[in-house]
């Protein structure tokens, strides 16, 4: 008896470890770009594939860092509670605009090639997205927070050189500065584009 | 003169929206870089806007669907028609390595120009990669000037051309008053072997070729962003900051201050 309770421990804790994150940024990167390649090029309906690729995103990216980090000058200027309401938004929006992005991918070809670390903080993970008849092959790097290495988050996807995050937060703070400095007309924005 | 005008900016045209994105501001609207380096002033803020919205009628009517026709070509074609551009903008890059102090880049594209034009017939084949004489980056003298120091001045767009700067667009002007060899035999000089029309479709090509190679990524960021015109900017800056950097590593071209500032908070 004691030795079944033994084997069902031993099994659980070897599932749970199937479920456990990568430590290894590249590893990291490698697991979330096989996993959302097979979501791709599955016959699963679109709403179907969008939840899975959501959730991946949920659990491998930082979220609320990069939206801190895209309200640039004006994360020091807003209150708790407009706070609490912008990372609400920008989750939501996050995750919509990701799954938009890739669910026109079929079958995306990444392969990781390097990685450099930064320091304790950050490593650059470096990929080349393999070129299809329609278009040539795209370097992308993959900026992989490692402040707590037991779990590496993604905050920043630089294609060909350029920032996707450095990009998103000079579109908010443009809208925010057009503006008057009015938070609220990002909120605006970000609950139009959710409803569309 | 008229013809004059005209064919600056159309050079001007081609030069900008083959290097960059297709587009399309009152004010002083400023964009910290995150290296900490200058701020780029983006003027008249509304005009560009108007201008930026202007282009995207015209890529929607024009531009995108002559790409999406080209698209249609076989690969082949499409490659070789690339290759033959890109073997062309050599006689731009080589001059730029030279002016940026790139003397091996300079004599690696001088080679790939003279096997690519002969052995790869007008550069339709690659066959200076086959020798291990692999692409490099393209260079132009808004780039070099980057390299001199000269700082970008306003960022604006111009009708139908695109996003821009001041300083590229003092580049640009480089090409027509003699920094561009291509259009010195075509066009600046009647050398009875090539017209100025065969300027002029090689520069057309040029534009049709890169837009058909990113409609996909335009159509996404349309799609995605909130601001479409503050990305697209945000973009061509990037884009010009880096390929001026002359830096092909992320680790050398971004900076950790924003960041850090985030997890010191």
């Amino acid at each position: 008896m004691k030795f079944v309770r033994l084997l069902i421990i031993i099994y659980f804790f070897l599932n749970l470890n199937n479920y456990s994150f990568a430590k290894d940024p590249s590893s990291l990167i490698n697991e979330i770009v096989d996993e959302a390649a097979l979501i791709l090029s599955s016959e699963d309906p679109v709403e179907s594939k969008i939840i899975k690729l959501n959730a991946i995103a949920e659990r491998s990216v930082d979220i609320n860092g990069i939206g801190m980090y895209t309200l640039g000058k004006y994360r020091k200027t807003i209150s708790d509670e407009q706070k609490i309401k912008y990372q609400k938004l920008f989750k939501s929006y996050f995750l919509k605009s990701f799954s938009s992005r890739l669910v026109d991918y079929t079958n995306p070809r990444i392969n990781v090639v390097s990685q450099k670390k930064i320091n304790d903080k950050y490593t650059i993970v470096n990929s080349i997205l393999e070129a299809t008849s329609k278009r040539p092959q795209v370097k992308i790097d993959w900026r992989i927070y490692t402040k707590n290495p037991e779990r590496p988050l993604i905050r920043d996807l630089i294609v060909e050189g350029l920032s996707l995050a450095r990009t998103q937060k000079e579109e908010f703070n443009s809208i925010i500065q057009n503006n008057d400095g009015d938070i609220n007309a990002l909120f605006k924005t970000l609950e139009e584009f959710l409803i569309k | 003169m008229k013809r004059s005008i005209f064919k600056i900016l159309f050079v001007i045209l081609f030069t900008i929206s083959s290097s960059a994105a297709i587009a399309g501001d009152d004010g002083n609207l400023e964009i910290k870089k995150n290296n900490g380096q200058t701020e780029v002033k983006d003027c008249f803020e509304k005009v560009n806007r108007g201008i930026f919205a202007f282009n995207q009628v015209l890529d929607k009517i024009v531009f995108r669907p002559l790409a999406k026709g080209y698209r249609l070509f076989p690969q082949p074609i499409r490659s070789g028609t690339s290759n033959a551009l890109n073997n062309l903008s050599n006689v731009v890059t080589i001059p730029n390595n030279v002016l940026q102090g790139q003397f091996k880049d300079a004599g690696v594209n001088s080679a790939r120009l003279i096997i690519n034009t002969t052995l790869g017939i007008a550069g339709i084949f690659d066959v200076a990669s086959y020798y291990g004489l692999e692409k490099r980056e393209k260079e132009d003298y808004g780039q070099t000037l980057g390299v001199w120091g000269a700082k970008e001045g306003c960022y604006f767009v111009l009708p139908v051309l695109g996003p821009t700067t001041v300083r590229d667009s003092i580049g640009s002007i480089v090409n027509i008053i003699g920094g561009d060899a291509w259009y010195n035999i075509t066009v600046a000089n009647d050398t009875h072997y090539f017209s100025e029309a065969d300027y002029y479709v090689s520069r057309i090509l040029s534009g049709i070729d890169f837009r058909a190679k990113n409609l996909e990524s335009f159509d996404n960021l349309e799609k995605n962003s909130v601001d479409l015109y503050a990305s697209v900017r945000s973009l061509y800056l990037q884009d010009r900051s880096r390929k001026i950097g002359n830096v092909d590593k992320t680790t050398e071209t971004l900076s950790d201050d924003d960041w850090e500032e985030l997890d010191n908070q």
